[in-house]
């Protein structure tokens, strides 16, 4: 399958990057690490009239954290560069928990985290690890800079708030202020295919009590959904059986789910309603051998 | 390096846009004209005539036309051919010499790791990768490294085995 006839273009600098998608205007496109878009191109499903190839663009491959503990994504770093990261294995449990989880070992040497979160899927599991981690993305355009929370980057499926001369550079996790601790669970049929459900929850504990904690699911709604009454019911208290039951039965309302070929409707909720207390279990362990 | 294009009578020849690549495939260096939206896997099998890159699905699920790229195991038919510019390509064409067969390929040989063979060069491209990082997998590792490919004969029991094998070859001669 061929894409169809566009024009390409592979500049060396953001700027430049910038000045071709203002002159191609809605009809130009930035490529990255082309895991969705080649696919959606090829099935004429997105038909381009320009790409913009930003893997010539030296300085966009890293992830890093700052000394406070605020982490930033470039909008080159690949699937893979986080599944191997000893950073995020030591500081961003939920995130170190989805890496290996991204599609396929072979994809995740291309495809990068900023590129899934633009692709803006109802299905991709970085948009809950971001939602849930109250993550944000940095877009620059002509303008300068501006920095988006996920929660308003995305606004449907594969629907995203950048304006089309301006480019996602990278995302950011803010510093924790507590103990940051979570996980990622994902359902699928066999490896590489879709989340039939995924559960990103991340929790921050201060000694006992719980100060914030995010919880969100992939794959159960038209898009990614923040289950924000399942997160309150945590925040303020110990994580106990009771308080994880009451966040498992909350955030399994607030799925959406459909019954399809991967599951039932009641399946996919019960699944939410398990992993976010498999998860939580996991820490509520954690903190206990700890103590 | 010629590549024919269907006309479709929906653009004039002059339409096309054309850009000139340059990129080594199994350490051979080569010039390219591309018409952008060319496929690596079309390049490499209609351009360079490599047809050990095979295409199955298309739609970036199967791992059949696996190649390295700059070492890393890629879905070539989800990279333009454009994007190799500046880059190494190897293709299962580059793993045997004249004389010898790469320890992989024997390994598939010794170990009965293939019956169609159609998976089978995506298999042994995403295996090197693999060995070229970790010489000495466990088993979960390889599945775990295997598994962007499918194979709808084997199973996956033998190829694991394949690759186990190749993987002790390869110490035995690096040790030796």
């Amino acid at each position: 399958m061929y894409p169809s006839r566009f024009r390409y273009e592979a500049p060396h600098s953001l700027g430049e990057a910038i000045t071709l998608l203002r002159a191609g205007g809605e009809d130009a496109k930035v490529l990255a690490g082309g895991q969705s878009l080649v696919p959606l191109m090829k099935l004429r499903f997105a038909s381009p009239e320009l790409i913009v190839d930003i893997n010539n663009v030296p300085g966009l491959d890293y992830h890093r954290a700052d000394p406070d503990g605020t982490l930033h994504i470039g909008a080159l770093c690949r699937h893979a560069d986080l599944e191997r990261s000893g950073l995020l294995k030591t500081t961003q449990p939920t995130m170190a928990a989805a890496a290996p989880l991204i599609a396929d070992p072979i994809v995740r040497n291309r495809g990068t985290l900023v590129g899934s979160l633009c692709h803006a899927d109802p299905q991709g599991d970085w948009a809950s690890v971001m939602l849930a981690l109250g993550g944000s993305v940095v877009a620059r355009g002509p303008g300068g800079k501006r920095s988006i929370t996920l929660a308003d980057f995305v606004v449907g499926p594969f629907q995203n708030v950048l304006d089309p001369d301006e480019i996602a550079v990278e995302a950011v996790v803010p510093a924790a202020k507590g103990v940051r601790s979570g996980g990622y669970l994902k359902l699928e049929r066999r490896v590489g295919d879709f989340a039939t459900v995924g559960v990103a929850v991340a929790v921050e504990t201060s000694g006992e009590t719980v100060t914030r904690a995010g919880i969100a699911l992939t794959g159960v709604g038209g898009s990614t959904i923040a289950a924000t009454a399942a997160q309150e019911a945590l925040v303020g208290r110990p994580l106990t059986a009771d308080s994880i039951g009451q966040a498992a039965e909350l955030a399994a309302q607030a799925a959406r789910p459909r019954t399809d070929h991967r599951g039932s409707a009641e399946y996919k909720r019960h699944m939410v309603r398990m992993f976010v207390e498999r998860i939580l279990g996991r820490v509520d362990t954690a903190a206990e051998r700890a103590a | 390096m010629t590549i024919v294009y269907e006309d479709r009578g929906d653009e004039t020849a002059g339409d096309v846009p054309v850009r000139r690549i340059k990129f080594t495939v199994n350490g051979q260096k080569k010039i390219a004209e591309v018409e952008p939206r060319l496929l690596l896997s079309h390049l490499i099998r209609r351009g360079l005539g490599l047809t050990g890159t095979h295409m199955g699905c298309d739609t970036t699920n199967c791992g059949a036309c696996t190649v390295l790229v700059d070492g890393r195991a890629v879905k070539s038919c989800t990279m333009l051919a454009v994007q190799a510019d500046g880059h190494e390509i190897s293709t299962v064409e580059g793993m045997a010499t004249a004389s010898e067969l790469h320890p992989l390929q024997e390994g598939f040989k010794e170990e009965h790791g293939l019956q169609c063979g159609f998976c089978t060069p995506g298999m042994m491209m995403a295996a090197k990768a693999l060995l070229d990082e970790n010489p000495d997998p466990s088993e979960e590792e390889v599945r775990w490294a295997l598994s962007g490919n499918l194979c709808r004969c084997t199973g996956y029991q033998n190829i694991v085995k394949s690759v186990l094998w190749a993987a002790g070859k390869l110490r035995s001669q690096s040790a030796g």
